[in-house]
């Protein structure tokens, strides 16, 4: 389905959130929203989407939605697209889950490996704002190396975020073989919101991970949202593909990738960084592209 | 025609489950709840039931997605015990708050550490502010219209509270017993089926299970205590319909055996309750005066009814299968709480932990022991546990 | 303008009788605006203008409102954060310094 900005719906779904300037995470929610309309039925765990969203009297969603608990989104979900099932509710209506990346991939693994064993019919978003951002920055296993963070703070004995790896929800994914799975960024608002089409359309449990900056805490002016989103995919620090029948794609290929220092200069969580450090993060992105391009059948 | 089978506690609620018609059923396997979970999916491969089986991977994405189906406005059911109503102890609390008539059972069992599989009260009072009404039964049978009954309760509007139905683990979920299974059509003279406003629409779009801070949330927890005091009479209502649509009751919240002349009672929940009124017989054909008061609605708690038999009796017995520690037994706190004032002499009994089994000889002990309580011997202290190894 | 608007008409419950059942309420209900995030607000240059909607799609507000001829902003619920003139391709938004605005 091609994108086009001007044929797309004028209504807001969302709108009011008390979220912070240029934030990432109700981009992102927006996006979704202008794609699967009305006739959406949405659930968010704790997170700053329902803390923005949804504490009484506001209400900033337009939809039927509901908060719930921070491990339980992908079950509460299930559970209302196997009851919309039962009672016979209109097939065209979407099951929607939003939630961070700290709700997803470390206290809501469990739960969301158990949807997509079980193949419910449902579209699970998780915006990754790279941290536990609502309840102030702590850091989560989708937190990029030497990171600061609350709970990775810099100091004499720590140069932030220790490890290495990010746990890769797409791939966790991939390994369970549901119907479709795809990583996305508000920068690229049609390649995502294509994808967002491409889930409505199939029947069973699609994931859709989006990287969603945050100003607040990443520490840079929130205009520069989009091209802070922008740069990290130019640079191969996020990577947009998809999984669909069973085949993995990469959707975007940067000829060559720029240095790193660009990036990371821009951000006040990475002002404990030197020339050093640029040089191993830049080392470490060449090594995992190295395990990326094999991954994906591009050598 | 309803029919006759000889089976287990937990098929006879598995039978209730069924013909109370749930829209959606999520089930996780734990002992001694398993055989019934088990039963639920037998009556699908059957084709007895067309419920929605949600085969979920943890006790608390049960209960979370019992919340997401009722939220689209489902009738559902969930079964855990012990280890797994602990595990989703935190989804207990978002159900009660958010108001959505989910009907659980807990096959009672003791909580680790030491672990242990069998039954005792351990989990569902640890479970007791969690603002689910808690109904314990004394047998298979009971277990079976319960579970019918605690849909009425739990979806009528006023009360609009989720009701968890207690049966003892092993004692009742493993033993045998002659079971009436009432027809479908007869329960559904009794039991209408789900609607509700507080659910998702889309011509009437909600949010449901919002945050709320300090400037409201201490009416939202007052309007849940309204409703449990609405429950205190919709129990009543709800098991006298049962009564004469279907031709069996439990006297509501309390019942009282032998009780009308009774010097000493015993004052019990769930299958203690069948063993002590063996024992209560026996005492009363040697000329005793033993009594029986069976609490079967924990919570709401049957506050009234305790207050008025203040005076009544010469010594009160509480049965209590668990402990809190520090303290004394749970039922005990309450039921002395009520008897604030009065004169008659209390002894709290702490048996059955563990699955111990609670036999005959230990209960006429602790009658013995209220008689001499009675006479003014020393009846031993006011805390006693019976039926140990050593003294 | 398509934008909801901050519903002045929302009325606190004055009893027992008028709380919300459970943990529930409506949607869409917004009883305070966003302008106090602002320090900054768009300006549009409308002689330079293209009408691409890269302003619209990245705005995370959603407040530019595009169903008339021209572009226009919620004021209500701008938050100023520049995502819009930053991504301007023909850089015709201007963010120009709150004051002399009436709240």
């Amino acid at each position: 389905m091609a994108i086009n900005y001007k044929s797309l719906d004028d209504i807001e779904l969302l709108y009011g959130a008390k979220t912070c300037q240029g934030c990432g995470a109700i981009m992102a929610a927006r996006m979704t929203m202008k794609i699967l309309g009305e006739k959406t039925c949405l659930a968010t765990p704790a997170c700053c989407f329902a803390a923005t969203t949804t504490v009484y009297p506001q209400s900033a969603i337009f939809v039927n939605n509901a908060v719930t608990a921070f491990p339980g989104l992908a079950a509460t979900i299930s559970g209302m697209a196997v009851a919309k099932e039962a009672l016979g509710w209109d097939e065209d209506i979407t099951i929607l889950g939003i939630a961070g990346d700290g709700g997803t991939i470390d206290i809501g693994l469990q739960g969301l490996s158990g949807a997509a064993e079980r193949n419910d019919d449902i579209i699970y978003l998780c915006y990754d704002n790279e941290a536990y951002m609502n309840t102030g920055v702590q850091r989560s296993a989708s937190t990029p190396y030497k990171t600061r963070t609350t709970t990775t703070p810099v100091g004499m004995c720590s140069m932030g975020e220790k490890n290495e790896i990010r746990k890769s929800l797409f791939e966790i994914m991939v390994a369970h073989r549901i119907p479709y799975a795809a990583t996305a960024s508000t920068s690229y608002p049609k390649d995502f919101m294509e994808k967002v089409a491409k889930a409505k359309a199939i029947k069973g449990c699609k994931v859709l991970h989006i990287m969603a900056p945050c100003p607040t805490g990443w520490g840079y002016d929130p205009a520069l949202t989009v091209e802070i989103g922008k740069m990290a995919v130019e640079l191969g620090l996020w990577y947009l593909a998809e999984y669909e029948d069973g085949k993995l794609k990469l959707n975007f290929i940067p000829k060559e990738f720029k240095p790193v220092d660009g990036y990371l200069k821009a951000q006040k969580r990475y002002s404990h960084l030197s020339e050093k450090d640029y040089a191993e993060i830049t080392e470490i992105r060449d090594n995992e592209w190295v395990r990326l391009r094999k991954m994906f059948g591009l050598d | 025609m309803s029919e006759k089978a000889f089976i287990s506690a937990n098929e006879a609620a598995a039978h209730g489950v069924r013909l109370a018609k749930p829209h959606v059923v999520s089930a996780y396997p734990i002992t001694p709840q398993t055989t019934l979970v088990e039963k639920l999916a037998d009556f699908l491969a059957e084709g007895k039931a067309d419920y929605k089986y949600m085969m979920v991977e943890s006790e608390h994405s049960a209960m979370a997605s019992a919340l997401g189906a009722s939220m689209m406005g489902a009738r559902a059911f969930t079964a855990s015990s012990s280890q797994g109503l602990l595990y989703m102890c935190e989804m207990l609390s978002y159900v009660s708050g958010a108001r959505h008539p989910i009907v659980m059972v807990d096959a009672n069992r003791s909580t680790a550490t030491p672990w242990n599989i069998y039954g005792d009260h351990r989990d569902a009072l640890s479970m007791r502010d969690s603002g689910w009404i808690m109904l314990f039964v004394e047998n298979g049978q009971e277990a079976l219209d319960t579970v019918i009954q605690a849909y009425r309760i739990a979806e009528d509007p006023e009360v609009m509270t989720p009701v968890m139905v207690n049966l003892d683990g092993f004692t009742l979920t493993h033993t045998y017993d002659m079971v009436d299974i009432p027809n479908q059509s007869t329960v559904d003279e009794y039991l209408p089926g789900f609607t509700t406003t507080n659910k998702f629409d889309l011509k009437d779009p909600k949010t449901l299970c919002q945050t709320v801070g300090p400037d409201y949330h201490a009416e939202c927890r007052y309007l849940q205590q309204k409703a449990f005091e609405a429950a205190k009479q919709k129990i009543e209502e709800a098991d006298r319909e049962y009564g004469s649509i279907v031709g069996r009751h439990y006297n509501g919240m309390v019942e009282e055996y032998r009780c009308d002349d009774a010097d000493v009672v015993l004052v019990t929940m769930g299958s203690v309750t069948g063993t002590a009124r063996v024992v209560a017989d026996l005492l009363r054909q040697n000329g005793k005066k033993a009594g029986l008061i069976k609490i079967r609605s924990y919570r709401p708690f049957p506050k009234e009814y305790f207050a008025g038999i203040k005076d009544r009796f010469k010594a009160i017995g509480v049965v209590d299968r668990s402990i809190s520690f520090g303290f004394e037994g749970t039922v005990f706190s309450e039921v002395k709480s009520c008897l604030y004032g009065s004169n008659t002499k209390l002894a709290n009994y702490i048996v059955g932990l563990g699955g111990r089994d609670v036999t005959k000889t230990v209960i006429s002990e602790m009658y013995l022991k209220l008689f001499d309580l009675m006479q003014g011997k020393n009846g031993g202290e006011e805390i006693q546990f019976l039926g140990m190894r050593w003294e | 303008m398509s934008k909801p608007k901050v519903n002045s008409s929302f009325k606190p419950p004055s009893g027992y009788n008028e709380m919300f059942f459970g943990a529930s309420n409506g949607v869409g209900i917004l009883p305070t605006v966003n302008s106090g995030f602002r320090t900054f607000h768009p300006e549009f240059d409308y002689e330079r203008c293209i009408k691409c909607m890269f302003c619209w799609i990245y705005c995370p507000e959603g407040c530019i409102d595009k169903t008339g001829k021209e572009l226009t902003i919620d004021m209500d619920y701008c938050k100023g954060c520049g995502i819009c003139a930053h991504e301007c391709p023909r850089k015709c938004i201007a963010m120009v310094k709150d004051g002399g605005l009436d709240e």
